[in-house]
């Protein structure tokens, strides 16, 4: 029977078979960052041990660091500045690569990690993070653990892993005109809820994944997570390929060569089969944007706040019910029109440059609106220059939004900056927990080109209305 | 230094429902309560957004479940299908643990949650929506603090009433359970495995190694 693309993923990383579905498995690349990486570091020097082939480690700072302008260890978060300086000091110690304050590489994770072509198609990769598997649409198995595990896949360069189930999600047909990545991740999450996902890995098929360039395959598998999954991996074809070449860590000469042959074998068999087949026919799909507490809380932009009298089973309508009174709408109201407070850019969902490319394009000859606290962070400092080259800062800039450094930024609350209470953000973010961006903050997530065109109507708008 | 977790081979206890769906870990432990790089410390910003009318002030709300007499010394949740969605962040286990609770009885979990539990001592048990439900039903019925019993080597839980159900867990899961083992410490023992892998593949996939 053929096997698919996890399985071939899977089974070139086996050091040791422990029986009974799981394994031993090599791990290629580990990542940190300052929030939970720092934990692992510390975990693993109280316990005397190292790290093994820290040439093959990498560690950013993006979640806890500031992103005002002339931000430095200091933090608004308070107690920010110990995760900084503790992160600094272990990477430092264990002879790691440390992509720091200050460094034109440092960025958020899983958009520095594929920038700089240290997360390659076939690798093996974790990092402490659960959007790890963003990095899933270059052909890699990559995923988010906690930080017991982070120590243990530092020390031993593998982890003892359960085989997740297996799942294909095809998206075909062609997407309609203001219709993006962040649109049909959510149009699946919302239609197969936050929970459909749970215990498998997926594979992320069809034409109109193949006809995705490569930055917006990465929103797809960002939000793999949100679906409940292990993880989610597009096949590496010419695209991936072609974004991979030329970059720091890749590799060049006769060993890109090589490379480059075996990617070219990374896709799933013509008779494997899966646990579960989705097949989304992309043409039915318009922007998204969510109304409640959970990503699977998704409706289209042109649709109104769905009846919790309408949900289709008694946990749903309890759910729906106190999602409508976090988020204070009722149901039968239409979603478009809804005044928010802000707008937000950034995260590892989509903050890259061609999301700021498609931003600029919907808000030329706008202005946010007055009542608008509108900001874009830009996912690593190598995006933010390239931006900037481009004059896109100075676009955003004019059209009334902050433009600022690079990190994780408000997409969470730590303490620090937040909206505030009761304020309705249009975010371009994943997650719309409660509380997540600020106490009491609701979110609507929707994808950068839709919050842009919301910025400057200074409610939720349709992007395909805008002239 | 801790290399060797609290085992679990049994568990009676009274069972705190908490029956929302896709309780994520933001709302376990939301990222403002975790203000030190360090596993300890945790338990106070457990649930905090929930728990406290004022989380500065740290004002308990007297209708959160935990807050209750009869709950404040569960040691079992019991929750919807998804519980642990959301962040990796393995504070939310540190503050469950912290608090005091060693089993989280639900339909599904959060992957990374899942494994997060085992690595630290907590048990979660999968069990059918129907049954948690009905666990649920009885635990808030049992004013006075009546037990569930969890047993882990025979792999079943059992209401007051005595309601038992059986429930699958991974063999590697409930090995390290039991076992308290330190698994960087079972791993090392494969290292001659670890060692022979990347000789092997350092040749077959030079282009891997930086």
């Amino acid at each position: 029977m053929g096997r698919t693309l996890i399985q071939k993923l899977w089974d070139a990383h086996i050091v040791a078979d422990l029986g009974d579905d799981a394994a031993l498995l090599y791990m290629d690349r580990v990542f940190l960052h300052e929030r939970t990486g720092s934990v692992s570091l510390k975990g693993l020097e109280s316990a005397g041990r190292k790290v093994r082939n820290p040439e093959q480690v990498f560690c950013t700072m993006d979640h806890i660091v500031d992103t005002l302008p002339g931000r430095g260890d200091e933090t608004t978060m308070p107690s920010g500045k110990n995760f900084i300086t503790t992160t600094r000091d272990a990477a430092n110690a264990a002879g790691i690569t440390l992509f720091d304050i200050g460094d034109d590489r440092q960025g958020i994770v899983h958009v520095v990690s594929a920038e700089q072509g240290i997360t390659l198609p076939g690798l093996t990769q974790v990092c402490p993070d659960s959007h790890t598997c963003t990095l899933g649409a270059l052909g890699a198995l990559a995923w988010g653990i906690g930080s017991t595990e982070g120590e243990h896949a530092l020390a031993t360069k593998t982890l003892a892993v359960n085989t997740p189930k297996s799942m294909r999600v095809s998206f075909n047909g062609e997407l309609g005109f203001g219709v993006s990545a962040k649109d049909m991740i959510l149009h699946l999450i919302g239609e197969y809820t936050a929970a459909g996902g749970v215990g498998h890995a997926i594979e992320f098929t069809g034409s109109a994944i193949r006809a995705l360039p490569q930055e917006n395959r990465f929103t797809v598998c960002n939000m793999a997570v949100e679906f409940a999954a292990f993880t989610g991996v597009i096949p590496p074809d010419d695209t991936t390929i072609e974004y991979v070449q030329g970059r720091p860590y890749a590799p060049t000469g006769k060993s890109w060569d090589v490379a480059v042959a075996y990617w070219q074998t990374l896709k799933a068999d013509e008779d494997a089969t899966y646990d579960k087949d989705i097949s989304i026919d992309c043409g039915d799909i318009v922007p998204k944007i969510t109304w409640g507490t959970s990503p699977g809380h998704a409706s289209q932009i042109d649709g109104v706040v769905p009846d919790p009298s309408d949900a289709p089973d008694a946990n749903a309508k309890t759910s729906w019910e106190r999602a409508l009174e976090y988020m204070d709408l009722k149901p039968g109201q239409p979603i478009e029109g809804v005044p928010i407070d802000a707008a937000f850019i950034g995260s590892c969902t989509n903050s890259r440059l061609s999301d700021l490319r498609e931003v600029v394009k919907v808000v030329k000859g706008h202005r946010v609106a007055e009542s608008v606290k509108a900001i874009v962070v830009p996912g690593s400092s190598q995006v933010k220059l390239a931006a900037e080259a481009e004059g896109i800062d100075k676009a955003l800039v004019e059209a009334g939004f902050e433009w600022r450094e690079s990190g994780c930024s408000m997409c969470f609350y730590a303490g620090g900056e937040s909206f505030g209470e009761q304020e309705r953000v249009i975010s371009s973010t994943n997650r719309n927990f409660e509380n997540r961006q600020g106490p009491k903050t609701r979110t609507h997530l929707a994808s950068p080109t839709s919050v842009a065109a919301s910025a400057i109507a200074g409610k939720i708008a349709d992007v395909r209305k805008l002239g | 230094m801790t290399l060797t977790m609290q085992k679990f081979t049994t568990l009676s206890s009274v069972a705190a429902p908490i029956m929302r769906v896709n309780i994520d870990t933001d709302a376990i432990i939301p990222s403002r309560e975790m203000k030190g790089v360090t596993k300890d410390g945790l338990s106070v910003g457990m649930f905090a957004n929930w728990r406290y009318t004022d989380v500065d002030a740290r004002v308990e709300n007297p209708d959160f479940i935990l807050n209750k007499a009869q709950f404040r010394d569960a040691e079992i949740l019991l929750s919807g299908e998804n519980f642990g969605c959301g962040s990796s962040r393995e504070h939310a286990v540190w503050a469950l643990k912290e608090w005091g609770i060693r089993c989280v009885i639900a339909p599904s979990f959060g992957t990374i949650f899942h494994g997060n539990c085992v690595r630290n001592g907590i048990l979660p048990i999968v069990l059918s929506e129907d049954n948690v439900k009905a666990f649920a039903v009885v635990a808030e019925q049992e004013v006075d603090g009546a037990l569930f019993t969890v047993d882990l080597l025979a792999q079943t839980v059992t209401s007051p009433e005595g309601d038992a159900h059986a429930f699958e867990i991974a063999p590697a899961d409930k090995e390290m359970l039991v076992e308290g083992l330190d698994p960087i410490g079972l791993t090392l023992k494969q290292d001659d495995a670890i060692l022979a892998f990347r000789e092997k593949d350092m040749a077959q996939r030079p282009w891997v190694y930086l």
